[in-house]
């Protein structure tokens, strides 16, 4: 590793714009002639649209026009699509109710939009909006997963009867069953896994600019992935073809998965700009962002965890029923089956699984990909499975852990994934070490003798990242293929440019996709630029999510960076009159081996622009372009130790340490890795312990639409971090890596409230594990 | 927000000119909860009349033991003051955990006072110790001032001016924040003075600041956190809510009040 290469502690290239302020963002973009939208939103749960009337809203100060859902309709505008398709159990697609971008006769939660108003400024819109008459006739509202499935629930969509979207099954029920009538011991537990609002720093914004002229339009937006947003606008919202559509995501202020999908304000202002000749700019206000943004988690589940007579697991029986909100968002129909049951094995060998997932409709947000997106919820209701039964079997949760450990590699789930590298229990050891795991017992006296209670949990978890295998997402309904593109340009006085399909929003790609180049060329990270983005700048791409930039996207680049320099070898070898075989790349120079003759790489550049002396037959230029489609998931996975204590008399619970010990496989800068894990902590944390989007049962009125009510967490609600790395190599793709972003947020939830049940001796403990909770869990404890 | 004209006044009476011969005019005193209100589109006032930047309105005055702040006093000024840390050192320790540092330099004990917010800690300090409430009309006592959530005695247009009261012997306060806002979900301020025991309560009360006479009574027999521990907190009339419901919060109102005691020494 060089100074800047892989593996070093490069500070980030991007933070010199955003430290300053001079990043920017969709909502810094002005274009001539533009002007502001506001939506009119339902402030109802469910109710029938009689009629809008706009007339006043119309005739205010400012006003240039507003528009409603029929309009929409009118103009072949489509629905709003989920892309990946799940069947039934019994052989039935989902049943997909119809999202339109604007409501038409009916909305459906609380914020749904219902008309957009196009003004000089968004104050003026605003205003208007507040004038526009929509003649509402309220219905009954329904927002939880149970209450929905009652038979007389109201009913949100005609395609979906019993608001049931689809009752999808994996793995073998019998054998499952089996292994639970045949046990020495069964833990069954009921698992909630509480729904959060991803909240990130920068709101959703978009800017649609219609060029009459050229009938063309451009897409300014807050997108993890701006070729899937003008994929999907193109093939289907009928916005415009895909090559008179240009989307561009500049700098995107945080996503954590609510940047992925498209929302409707994307494709209406789109319209809007054409409908009205003037380009139309949003900015979502953090109401609108607690209301409208696709929700995470939500799930309510039951679960059976067998047990022969030397306490390995034989069986795993889970029944989840998962709340989609009000309509399918992009991918929200893969969160809770693919990237949820598939990782039900967890660390451990189980040789028979069986998950059902029934996924409902409810008078709430949206909710799809969150930080994680099913396998945080697959590693809770693991975790919090094997602690309870390591309780129950008076076993040590370690030794139930390592006895139960996935030894070798690969190894084949019965839940779909083929594991292909680990060593669990190296970080289990390298956890427990960093915790003073053997000292606990002594802490917990000296907190009792304080009045306080100590408790300590541990989670192992593992993830499945890099998404994904194209051809195996296909079989399982992927609308789209998940590899990676790159383009590798090395201009002719040897700088070079990166054009990566992957997004960059907060996760330092302008640096770390500089280090791979840097590593492999021996140039500088400043003489190297990162392009991303734009439609019209990178060729293609499906952008930032599950952890994939560094597996699928940076091997992109790796496969690119493999074609530039076969070629600058040829040239090299061509200008030093060697044999190809000869040249080696080092310290920034072409070399032949064992001899004193040098190129630097701007002479070799140079040449191949000039194209004054190339070998016979070769084309001028040097970029090259790669695609690439992972051969399989990557497989992170560690243990995180947290270790609290509670106040009995108040119930608020302190973490008085937490260590995190991961497997990330090759990582390109330490330094960011440990930010990223921080951020997930940060979040998981946040589940755990604070955050709780919390709708009225009967109005289905947000009650946490503000940070007075949502508990985001502040850096005084963290502990510092014992952060370690057992890294075993990824086999699957060319630089080993198998992703970071997600793991804090994945592997923290059910350490902390492990802990915290240790602490009180009470299981019945349910996230966000606030103060009340915990004194009421203890009271009830004694 | 709606438009609204912003006034500066200079005065008692300049502030009291403007504010009358404006539509719909507001007092701003800081402007912590006002300004949030008007963000929101939830008030619309034509006119707002700073307070903050009158003389009169400004700094602390210690005599002996009188002390009186004046209503534009923000919160870090009490939060700091030594005159204050000498006689009371209670109402130094509560103002310094008002919010943030940003709510602590621009909002004043007045403006949290007339706003009556059952979640803010200066009623507490206020009810528990007794005190006076100035205005440009009269004085009213802390028992007559505050009458409901959001409810004061203040009549249409009628200005805090200071709030005064007597130094007291012993003083204390702890409070509970809501994990999200971090407002007090439980504020107990607990004083001995000239005039008795006094034991305030902010945050849990469904109508807002009230005095506990079980825990007053209590305290006047015996002035420790012991006597404390046999007084039941009913949990009727207590607010409830998604952090805090009425029996955690009956809960937390008698543990911040041995915590106060604690504080109080």
């Amino acid at each position: 590793m060089g100074v800047e290469g892989i593996g070093a502690r490069v500070a980030r290239k991007e933070d010199k714009r955003f430290l300053t302020g001079k990043g920017r963002y969709t909502d810094d973009m002005v274009v001539p002639g533009m002007k502001h939208a506001c939506f009119v939103r339902s402030p109802h749960a469910h109710a029938k649209i009689r009629g809008i009337d706009a007339s006043a809203a119309k005739a205010m100060p400012g006003v240039i026009d507003v528009l409603d859902g029929k309009q929409l309709q009118a103009d072949g505008i489509g629905n709003l699509i989920c892309g990946w398709m799940i069947h039934s159990k019994d052989g039935s697609p989902m049943k997909m109710g119809a999202w339109r971008p604007l409501a038409v006769d009916t909305v459906r939660y609380v914020g749904d939009a219902v008309a957009i108003v196009v003004a000089d400024s968004a104050v003026e819109a605003r205003d208007a909006a507040e004038a526009v008459e929509v003649d509402y006739e309220e219905l009954p509202a329904v927002t939880e997963v149970l209450a929905t499935l009652e038979p007389g629930a109201p009913q949100l969509h005609p395609e979906a009867p019993g608001n049931l979207i689809f009752d999808w099954q994996l793995g073998d029920p019998e054998a499952t069953d089996r292994a639970i009538a045949s046990a020495a011991h069964v833990t069954e537990v009921d698992i909630v896994n509480n729904r959060l609002s991803p909240n990130a720093m920068e709101p959703r914004a978009t800017l649609g600019i219609y060029d009459a002229a050229e009938d063309h339009y451009t897409c300014y937006t807050t997108s993890q992935n701006p070729h899937v947003a003008r994929l999907v606008m193109s093939a289907f919202y009928n916005v415009a073809p895909e090559n008179k559509l240009r989307v561009i995501a500049p700098d995107v202020g945080g996503g954590f998965g609510s940047k992925i999908f498209i929302y409707p304000e994307e494709i209406v202002c789109l319209w809007a700009s054409k409908k009205t000749g003037v380009p139309v700019k949003w900015t979502s206000d953090r109401t609108e962002a607690f209301l409208t943004d696709a929700h995470g988690r939500d799930h309510v589940s039951k679960v059976k965890m067998a047990f022969d007579a030397d306490h390995r697991i034989i069986g795993l029986k889970v029944d989840t029923i998962a709340n989609l909100g009000a309509y399918m968002s992009l991918f929200s129909s893969c969160v809770p089956t693919y990237l949820y049951a598939t990782l039900l094995s967890g660390q451990y060998d189980i040789p028979a699984i069986h998950a059902n997932v029934r996924t409902v409709y409810t008078n709430t947000a949206p909710v799809d990909a969150y930080r994680g997106a099913g396998r945080p919820e697959a590693t809770y209701l693991l975790e919090r499975t094997m602690e309870i039964a390591a309780r129950e079997l008076g076993m040590s949760p370690a030794e139930l852990r390592r006895k139960n450990f996935i030894r070798s590699f690969p190894h084949q789930t019965p839940v779909i994934m083929n594991y292909d590298a680990g060593d669990y229990e190296a970080s289990l050891n390298a956890a427990m070490q960093a915790a003073d795991w053997s000292g606990f017992a002594e802490r917990r006296a000296q907190s009792e003798a304080r009045g306080r209670k100590r408790g300590i949990g541990m989670s192992c978890y593992i993830e499945a990242c890099g998404l994904a295998p194209s051809s195996a997402v296909g079989s399982l309904g992927a609308g789209v293929g998940l590899w990676e593109s790159a383009e590798v340009r090395v201009n002719a006085v040897g700088t070079i440019e990166v054009f990566t399909g992957s997004h960059s929003h907060g996760q330092g790609h302008e640096t770390t996709f500089a280090q791979v180049v840097a590593d492999r060329l021996g140039v500088p990270i400043d003489s190297i630029n990162i392009v991303h983005g734009d439609t019209d700048k990178v060729q293609m791409g499906m952008g930032t999510y599950g952890s994939r930039s560094g597996a699928v996207g940076m091997s992109a680049v790796v496969k690119a960076l493999d074609k530039v320099e076969a070629k600058a070898k040829k040239i090299a070898a061509h200008l030093m009159e060697a044999d190809e075989s000869d040249i080696v790349v080092e310290n920034g120079e072409l070399k032949v081996a064992g001899t004193d003759k040098t190129l630097p790489w701007p002479q070799v550049a140079l040449a191949a622009y000039t194209a004054h002396n190339l070998p016979s037959g070769m084309e001028p230029g040097l970029k090259e372009s790669a695609f690439y489609d992972p051969s399989n998931f990557t497989f992170p996975a560690g243990c995180y130790i947290a270790e609290v204590e509670v106040d009995p008399e108040t119930g608020e619970t302190d973490i008085v340490q937490f260590v995190a010990a991961d497997d990330f496989g090759n990582i390109i800068n330490p330094m960011i890795v440990e930010g990223q894990v921080h951020g997930g902590l940060a979040q998981g944390i946040g589940q755990a312990l604070l955050e709780g989007v919390h709708y009225d049962p009967e109005t289905g009125q947000l009650l946490t639409a503000s940070y007075m009510d949502y508990t985001m967490p502040r850096a005084d609600d963290l502990p510092s971090f014992k952060l370690s790395h057992q890294n075993t190599p990824c086999p699957n793709n060319p630089l080993g890596v198998k992703g970071c972003g997600e793991a804090g947020a994945i592997g923290s939830p059910p350490a902390l409230i492990n802990a915290i049940t240790d602490a009180i001796g009470h299981d019945r403990l349910a996230m966000p594990a606030t103060p009340m909770k915990v004194w009421h869990a203890l009271h009830a404890a004694h | 927000m709606y438009a609204t004209d912003y006034h500066r006044a200079s005065s008692v009476q300049e502030a009291v000119n403007l504010l009358s011969s404006r539509p719909v005019g507001k007092y701003l005193a800081g402007g912590m909860t006002l300004i949030a209100t008007m963000k929101q589109r939830l008030a619309a006032p034509s006119d707002l009349v700073d307070l903050r930047h009158i003389p009169d309105l400004k700094g602390i005055a210690v005599e002996g033991r009188k002390v009186r702040i004046g209503a534009a006093t923000p919160h870090s000024d009490v939060a700091g003051s030594a005159a204050l840390q000498a006689v009371c050192p209670a109402i130094c320790h509560l103002a310094g955990r008002i919010g943030d540092p940003h709510v602590r330099h621009m909002g004043t004990i007045g403006g949290s006072i007339a706003n009556n917010d059952p979640a803010a800690d200066y009623p507490a300090v206020v009810l528990g110790l007794g005190a006076t409430v100035v205005t440009d009309r009269r004085s009213i006592p802390a028992d007559d001032f505050f009458t409901g959530l959001f409810e004061t005695a203040l009549e249409e247009g009628e200005m805090i001016t200071a709030v005064t009261f007597e130094a007291p012997e012993k003083a204390g306060y702890a409070k509970f924040d809501n994990p999200a806002s971090r407002f007090a979900m439980a504020g107990v301020f607990v004083s001995r003075g000239a005039d008795g025991v006094r034991v305030a309560v902010t945050g849990a009360g469904a109508d807002g600041v009230f005095r506990h006479n079980g825990m007053e009574a209590a305290l006047a027999s015996s002035w420790s956190s012991d006597a404390l521990a046999n007084i039941a907190v009913d949990s009727a009339g207590m607010l409830s809510d998604l952090h805090a419901d009425a029996e955690y919060r009956a809960n937390l109102v008698k543990v911040m009040a041995k915590r106060a005691m604690a504080a109080a020494g």
